[in-house]
């Protein structure tokens, strides 16, 4: 009985992220359009920052230095837009036949999830090794092995959130409210393009509030071998939030009706 | 004022699987949803047999989809209470999901991936194994006749191959009851014909009940066993077809006025005479419902004359079921269609992306 049960969920995740790895094969030019965009950041200002900005008390504020910065954000990215696409489900009405199905709705949402983190892992990894390819370099195997944990972390919790928002979100017009309102200031106050070693009070205040700040920084420590905030510090905080979030997008998720 | 046919009469199980203590294969008891000030369904109580192909015809905004939405756990009752395959809705709805196949108005494929994947998925929505499914997948896919496009992005599917692709689908997992909101809303009226012989073929090779919803008379009493005319989220008549029609004692006589008003006392005049049904419908029509239509003609044509009454034009039909929903609801059922409209939002929903 617990086994059949047990097997019905494993079955339900596995369905859930079947589906997006089926639709995530066939849109190629999403792929090409997301890499696009970190990939002119890396390039164009890697570029043009190396020779004048020098971190204190650390490396050049170089491609090397971005590269973890940017791998965070299009992690940030598909994850978001992962659990938020639970909006365009309801919107083709592919939700009620994901909702009459005699499964649990957290599974469902989870399942959802680990495809989306699935999908953002794709991307990240495809970005670290561009990166390496245009010459930055990681300090072992073992970090970039440990990267990629990190990645799929923090890409959990930040799909937990898109989920719990689409939970609440009724049209696709408050989605582009959400993905302009959120992710903007996500970026921007995390770190992924300026060391936050010295920032002014309040600024400091509004990174460090930030979940994406954690995992930049500990993709900084994991492929670079420094971080400004403790590796340990950083997984806590990630592993908390991804906790935190799956648990109330799976709670919104399942009050959730069509 | 409406009793079920059957109440009472014991059934005979065909099916081993029907569990004990079981009479019906949906019941509702009083069954009512709210929205806001609007009543959608309003104490509602049906029974249908195992096996039944059970119809719900009424115009837009009956209250049918709101119905099918209760049944399949979809929707909470505002009050009253349903059974579905003997599971009641509000207390178990995990086995009623299990026991039940839906295809909802709107269509609900995932339209980026082929048939054969759409219908794979449900199959492991619904815990079935690789060789069941496999096997499944053939089955329901010839019974629909959609084996030679399987294959395609269900994208490139016409309206009709979607909506044979959603029987198919929820046939998938062998439910008991198959709930079909408007199962040919927007589509041709051959592709009407062919989703047609499917549902019966399904009804009876699968032997599933089926309850479906529709503002098609043609389509109610093509396919129907017995039918629900729904109006204002109230049942206001339930019989077979044939009982239905009967029911309004004879044959139809369409009388188009001259003048349209001399309508009210010709209906009088007719009421005196002792005519069954008198309706209205148009301003300067007139429909009787008489024994023996053709020996009663002449007769219902002097008493006019007589009154001085003068008459363009004459017809005589066997009662539709059009006709039984104007004597129940005082209107024809075309009055609210506009299913022009909901074809049209039909087909963007399902291209649109
Ligand atoms: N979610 C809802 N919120 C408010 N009113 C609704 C909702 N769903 C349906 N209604 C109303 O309930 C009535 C019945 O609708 P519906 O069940 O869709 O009818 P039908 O399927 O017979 O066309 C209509 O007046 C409709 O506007
Ligand atoms: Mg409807």
């Amino acid at each position: 009985m617990v086994s059949a049960s047990v097997n019905r969920a494993v079955q339900t995740v596995y369905t859930m992220w079947l589906r997006e790895m089926i639709r995530f094969s066939r849109s190629k030019s999403r792929i090409i359009g997301a890499l696009a965009t970190p990939l002119f950041f890396l390039v164009i200002l890697g570029a043009g920052f190396s020779s004048s900005f020098q971190v204190r008390g650390g490396g050049a504020f170089d491609k090397s230095y971005l590269a973890p910065g940017l791998i965070g954000m299009s992690v940030l990215f598909a994850s978001l837009m992962g659990g938020v696409s639970i909006i365009w489900d309801r919107e083709f009405g592919f939700l009620k036949e994901i909702l009459i199905a005699p499964v649990s709705r957290f599974f469902v949402a989870l399942g959802k999830a680990i495809g989306g983190v699935t999908t953002a892992m794709i991307q990240g990894i495809l970005i670290m090794i561009i990166a390496w390819l245009i010459g930055v370099h990681y300090i072992s195997i073992w970090g970039v092995l440990a990267a990629i944990a990190i990645m799929f972390i923090s890409g959990i919790g930040f799909i937990g959130l898109g989920i719990a928002l689409a939970s609440r979100i009724e049209s696709h017009e408050g989605f582009q409210m959400v993905m302009s309102f959120l992710t903007m200031p996500l970026v921007l106050l995390s770190g992924a393009f300026f060391p936050i070693s010295n920032l002014p009070g309040w600024l400091k205040t509004l990174v460090y509030a930030n979940p994406l700040t954690y995992g930049v920084e500990a993709l900084r420590f994991c492929l670079l071998g420094s971080s400004t905030i403790p590796i340990l510090l950083s997984i806590t905080v990630l592993i908390l939030f991804a906790f935190l979030m799956i648990a109330l997008g799976g709670k919104l998720f399942g009050k959730m009706s069509v | 004022m409406i009793k079920p046919s059957v109440m009472g009469i014991s059934i005979i199980f065909k099916n081993n699987m029907t569990h004990q203590n079981m009479l019906y294969a949906i019941e509702t008891q009083g069954i009512t949803k709210h929205f806001d000030e609007i009543t959608a369904v309003n104490k509602v109580s049906i029974f249908v047999k195992p096996g039944e192909l059970f119809g719900l015809l009424g115009p837009n905004g009956a209250g049918k989809t709101t119905l099918i939405h209760m049944l399949s756990t979809m929707t909470e009752p505002s009050s009253g209470g349903a059974k579905v395959w003997g599971y009641d809705v509000a207390r178990e709805p995990g086995s009623v999901r299990q026991n039940i196949g839906v295809v909802f108005q709107d269509t609900t494929l995932d339209d980026r991936l082929t048939g054969r994947e759409n219908l794979d998925l449900h199959g492991r929505l619904y815990g079935l194994d690789s060789k069941t499914r496999k096997k499944r997948i053939e089955e329901v896919l010839s019974l629909v006749e959609l084996a030679d496009r399987a294959d395609v992005l269900v994208k490139t599917y016409s309206g009709g191959m979607m909506r044979r692709l959603e029987i198919a689908r929820g046939l998938m997992h062998h439910p008991h009851v198959l709930f079909l909101d408007e199962p040919t809303l927007g589509l041709d009226p051959q592709t009407r014909l062919h989703i047609w012989e499917y549902i019966k073929k399904l009804n009876k090779e699968e032997g599933v009940s089926i309850m479906l919803t529709t503002h098609y008379m043609e389509e109610a009493d093509h396919l129907c066993d017995r039918i629900a005319i729904i109006d204002h989220g109230e049942i206001v008549a339930l019989d077979t077809p044939e009982s239905l029609k009967t029911m309004l004692g004879g044959d139809v006589i369409m009388l188009e006025l001259e003048n349209p008003d001399d309508i009210s006392r010709l209906c009088e005049i007719y009421q005196k005479n002792g005519c069954a049904n008198i309706v209205t419908e148009k301003m300067n029509e007139v429909f009787i419902t008489v024994k023996n239509g053709e020996r009663q003609i002449p007769h219902v044509l002097s008493l006019a004359s007589n009154a001085g009454i003068s008459i363009q034009s004459v017809s005589l039909r066997k009662p539709t079921l059009d006709d039984v929903f104007i004597h129940y609801t005082g209107r024809a059922i075309r009055d609210k269609e506009g299913s022009e409209i909901e074809t049209v939002g039909y087909k963007i929903r399902s291209r649109r992306k």
